[in-house]
């Protein structure tokens, strides 16, 4: 995200970007100067009336015209800066004519989206370039804000309520993703991946659907798995605590159930947490936070040769 | 202050003599904890005050050294949510809404005045005890699972978190009340204790920054308490007012909040401001130029303050006609931030400048504010504000206004008028280190925090991309910058109170009423009831011997 022409923002990745990074540099540039001014004088003076002895200071007088000119003079200038802002804003804000229009839902801690056809991903989207698309922001539980740094854009998504955004790619690659409104524990893993491709990849993508990347063990599968689907959010592989239990060391253990029974954990207890987390709760862990996964059954299968790999 | 409670508390009931240094007028651990005086009050207010900025500044060096580098550092993501809470709820609501106003205030304001204590001195106390007494839910809060809502309690997360939110809004709730005695105490005593001679036009400006104040607290302090209590009754009895599932609305939540909050950041800041006009007119020998302009920029901030708090909704899924109207108001703040910071400006041309420690601070405040309020116009321009908003480019503007101003503030008035308090001197140049080490710290900190910001880096994230490793280093080494600063000028205060030279009257050889007092001032404050003839800073009128700093 480094970008060499402009060390205090991020690189343009959208067509409303630069609009926006002019705004900003317009007020850096008047801020600079203004406290450089501020600066200059203030240097200036604590030199030159320094306190010598025999020297007073001077008794202050009314200038009224200097008073009232610099109450009043500054309003024209953030009147002008007001509408600038307005102006970028609302332009940022209107979606474009046939705007494909992309779901995309807040949970602790991950993003689930959807495409127009219905399937989902979570946290990790791709996107036809040059192609205006609109999110439609919504929460399944507390708040979040739906960021995307590369398009300078965020809206909150606020349970019961939707909310959007609408912007233009314009640039094959990744855009980052952030979750920007605080929400607990794992807020900050709460990262997803926009996959800006060609529209005939992007069609190809959808045709297909998701597959293994080629070349890759199943236990290497998994553990990306692992990181797309935002379990690890909740489920740590080095036994530390958070929100879910740790995978480490659970294969084939005998797992103490809240309602006192045990469980073997095998393929088929794995397969039925991920599609139904709220059929069997392990002791320890009341809160029914895990929200339902639809993984086909070979990402299942790579997860479950992950998780014999953490002994 | 522990040299005015060795002795042995007198055992007959007694009047102590009103001519007498108010530090030895009575003696005895009793004589302060039940004591009216505003000065002993202030003191109390302050040692508290200190207490919880040590406490905030701890949980905030905690917070910065885990960011240190990514990944854990030394705590895990609940406790770095509980760091990070705890720092902003003990930094706003225990130290920096009474450290100017309750503990600077209550000592100066009514000596400013030429009165003999606040209009209300049983009340007064009471505030105290009130502070005292919400600061101790908060504490049973922290050690009691503490709170990882951020210092904002955003439903409806703060409904769900398992953490002990309920006795941190309690203790939030009460000190509110307060607050709102302090500001009804200090309204009174403006509008009916002025000595006489005292006119509107020749109040001292730090006692129109206090009343500007004061009204504030008295007119936003009631909807927070609405506010929390609502949230209380949310969270005890379900009541479906914030909570979407029970039928609520979490952007009400916000609105409610901000209410409050927002007017309450003008309650941290215009003190600060309040500060420097009496620093600058010492240290300069001069009237602030505009004094009527300034006086009126106050009651302007505190007014307009009650009108932008929809500029923390930008993004929040408010109507994008509220929106416009907000960001519009917003601006107007500027305007009564700029006529303050022109006229201190303008006030050091042709003064009669001296640069001991207040005055640093006081220049600092002017500096660090004034970035401070020009990053407000990149967040009030609503679409550089999508992009900012909740990233670490806020948490660094609103450093520069709270920490660049009101810290520096504070902590100039407490140089300026550590002798008039304490009847001590302090080592001027370990102050002048305290301060190079703060000024540069604080800038190192910051500086990073808005670069990392406006590149993207969210706030309240416990983990980090790679590419803002090196912005949170940087920042993180600043803020031991900060803290050593803040050590050295803690190190400093205790070796004056042990062992600094006594200070003669008026040691800056201010024009100011309060330095024409004895120092350390008589239990009544003056000897005689003063007859207010000039203003506090018409050096040209003072007499020599007023002037005098023997
Ligand atoms: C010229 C004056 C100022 C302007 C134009 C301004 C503007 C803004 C705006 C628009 C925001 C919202 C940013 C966002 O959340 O995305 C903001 C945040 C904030 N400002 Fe200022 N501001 C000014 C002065 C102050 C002062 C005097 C204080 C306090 C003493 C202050 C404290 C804060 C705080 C605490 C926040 C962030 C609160 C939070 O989200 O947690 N600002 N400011
Ligand atoms: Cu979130």
């Amino acid at each position: 995200m480094v970008s060499p022409d402009n060390f205090q923002l991020p690189e343009q990745l959208s067509t409303g970007a630069a609009e926006v990074d002019d705004l900003y540099m317009f007020v850096y540039w008047f801020s600079l100067i203004f406290t450089a001014i501020i600066v200059a004088v203030m240097i200036y003076c604590i030199v030159k009336f320094r306190r010598r002895p025999g020297v007073k200071a001077e008794p202050v007088g009314h200038n009224l015209v200097m008073e009232l000119v610099w109450t009043f003079g500054p309003v024209v200038f953030i009147a002008i800066l007001f509408h600038l802002g307005f102006k970028v804003y609302v332009h940022n804000a209107v979606a474009q004519e046939g705007a494909m229009e992309i779901r995309a839902r807040g949970r602790q801690w991950l993003w689930e989206f959807q495409y127009p056809n219905g399937s989902t991903a979570t946290n990790e989207l791709k996107l036809p370039v040059g192609k205006p698309v609109k999110f439609i922001i919504s929460s399944d539980d507390v708040l979040h804000s739906f960021y995307v740094p590369g398009a300078r854009l965020k809206r909150d998504a606020v349970p019961g309520m939707y909310t959007n955004i609408t912007f233009t790619p314009t640039k094959l690659g990744p855009m980052q993703v952030f979750c920007a409104e605080y929400c607990g524990t794992s807020h900050s893993g709460m990262l997803a991946m926009i996959e800006v491709m060609t529209p005939e990849a992007f069609q190809k993508f959808l045709d297909e659907g998701d597959k293994p990347p080629a070349g890759t063990s199943p236990e290497e599968y998994g553990a990306t798995l692992y990181k797309k689907n935002a379990c690890n959010t909740c489920h740590s592989v080095d036994g530390s605590k958070m929100p879910g239990p740790t995978w480490k060391g659970l294969w084939g253990k005998q797992e103490q159930m809240a309602d006192g029974s045990t469980v073997q954990v095998d393929e088929n207890y794995v397969k039925e947490s991920i599609l139904k987390p709220q059929a069997k709760i392990a002791a320890g862990f009341t809160t029914t936070q895990m929200p339902p996964f639809t993984l086909k059954d070979p990402q299942i299968d790579a997860i479950i040769a992950y998780m014999k790999t953490l002994k | 202050m522990g040299a005015a409670t060795t002795t042995v508390p007198r055992a007959q009931p007694h009047h102590p003599d009103p001519n007498e240094n108010y530090l030895k007028a009575e003696r005895g651990i009793m004589s302060w904890l039940v004591t009216l005086d505003h000065k002993r009050i202030g003191i109390m207010y302050l040692i508290s005050v200190i207490l919880a900025f040590a406490v905030g500044g701890a949980f905030a060096l905690g917070v910065r050294l885990e960011l240190f580098s990514r990944g854990r550092t030394i705590m895990d993501a609940d406790q770095y949510n509980r760091a990070f809470t705890l720092h902003g709820v003990v930094m706003v609501f225990l130290f920096i809404i009474p450290s100017i106003p309750a503990a600077l205030g209550n000592f100066i304001l009514p000596i400013q005045l030429g009165a003999k204590d606040v209009a209300f001195p049983r009340l007064n106390l009471m505030s105290y005890y009130i502070y005292v007494f919400g600061a101790c839910f908060a504490l049973y809060s922290m050690v009691n699972g503490a709170v990882d809502t951020g210092w904002t309690f955003y439903t409806p997360y703060s409904m769900r978190t398992a953490s002990s939110v309920i006795p941190m809004v309690l203790g939030a709730f009460i000190m509110g009340f307060s607050s709102i005695l302090t500001g009804v105490n200090f309204l009174v005593t403006v509008h009916k204790l002025r000595a006489p001679g005292q006119t509107w036009t020749k109040l001292p400006l730090f006692i129109w920054g206090l009343y500007s104040t004061s009204i504030i607290q008295v007119l936003a302090t009631p909807v927070l308490a609405i506010t929390l209590l609502l949230l209380c009754l949310e969270r005890f009895l379900g009541l479906g007012i914030f909570d979407p599932k029970l039928g609520g609305d979490p952007v009400l939540f916000q609105h409610f909040f901000w209410f409050y909050s927002h007017p309450a950041v003008y309650i941290m800041i215009v003190p600060g401001m309040a500060v420097v006009n009496e620093i600058i007119a010492t240290f300069t020998r001069r009237a602030i130029v505009g004094y009527m302009f300034v006086a009126m920029s106050s009651l302007a901030l505190a007014l307009l303050g009650f009108l932008v708090w929809g500029h923390h909704l930008f993004v929040s899924g408010m109507s994008e006609y509220a929106t416009m109207v907000f960001s519009g108001l917003t601006f107007l703040v500027a305007i009564p931030s700029g006529v303050k910071v022109f006229n201190w400006v303008a006030t050091l041309y042709k003064g009669s400048i001296r640069l001991e420690s207040p005055m640093l601070y006081a220049l600092s405040f002017i500096f660090l504010f004034t970035i401070g309020g020009l990053t407000g116009l990149f967040l009030g321009m609503l679409a550089i504000d999508v992009h900012l908003h909740d990233t670490y480019f806020v948490v660094a503007h609103f450093h520069y206004v709270m920490v660049g101003g009101t810290v520096m503030g504070f902590v100039g008035g407490l140089h300026y008028w550590w002798p008039k308090m304490t009847g001590k001197l302090y080592s001027e140049g370990m102050a002048k280190v305290a301060w190079f080490l703060v000024f540069i710290g604080f800038n190192v900190t910051f500086i990073a925090q808005f670069i990392m910001g406006s590149r993207g880096m969210p706030r309240r994230y416990y983990d980090y991309l790679p590419e803002f490793e090196i912005f949170h280093k940087v920042s993180t080494i600043g803020s031991w910058i900060l803290g050593a600063g803040f050590l050295t000028m803690l190190a400093m205060f205790i070796i004056s109170l042990k062992s600094g030279a006594k200070s003669t009257r008026n040691p800056w050889g201010s024009a100011a009423l309060e330095w024409q007092t004895p120092t350390p001032p008589p239990l009544a404050n003056f000897i005689k009831v003063p007859t207010i003839t000039r203003g506090p800073y018409d050096y040209h009128l003072a007499t020599e011997e007023e002037l005098s700093e023997q």
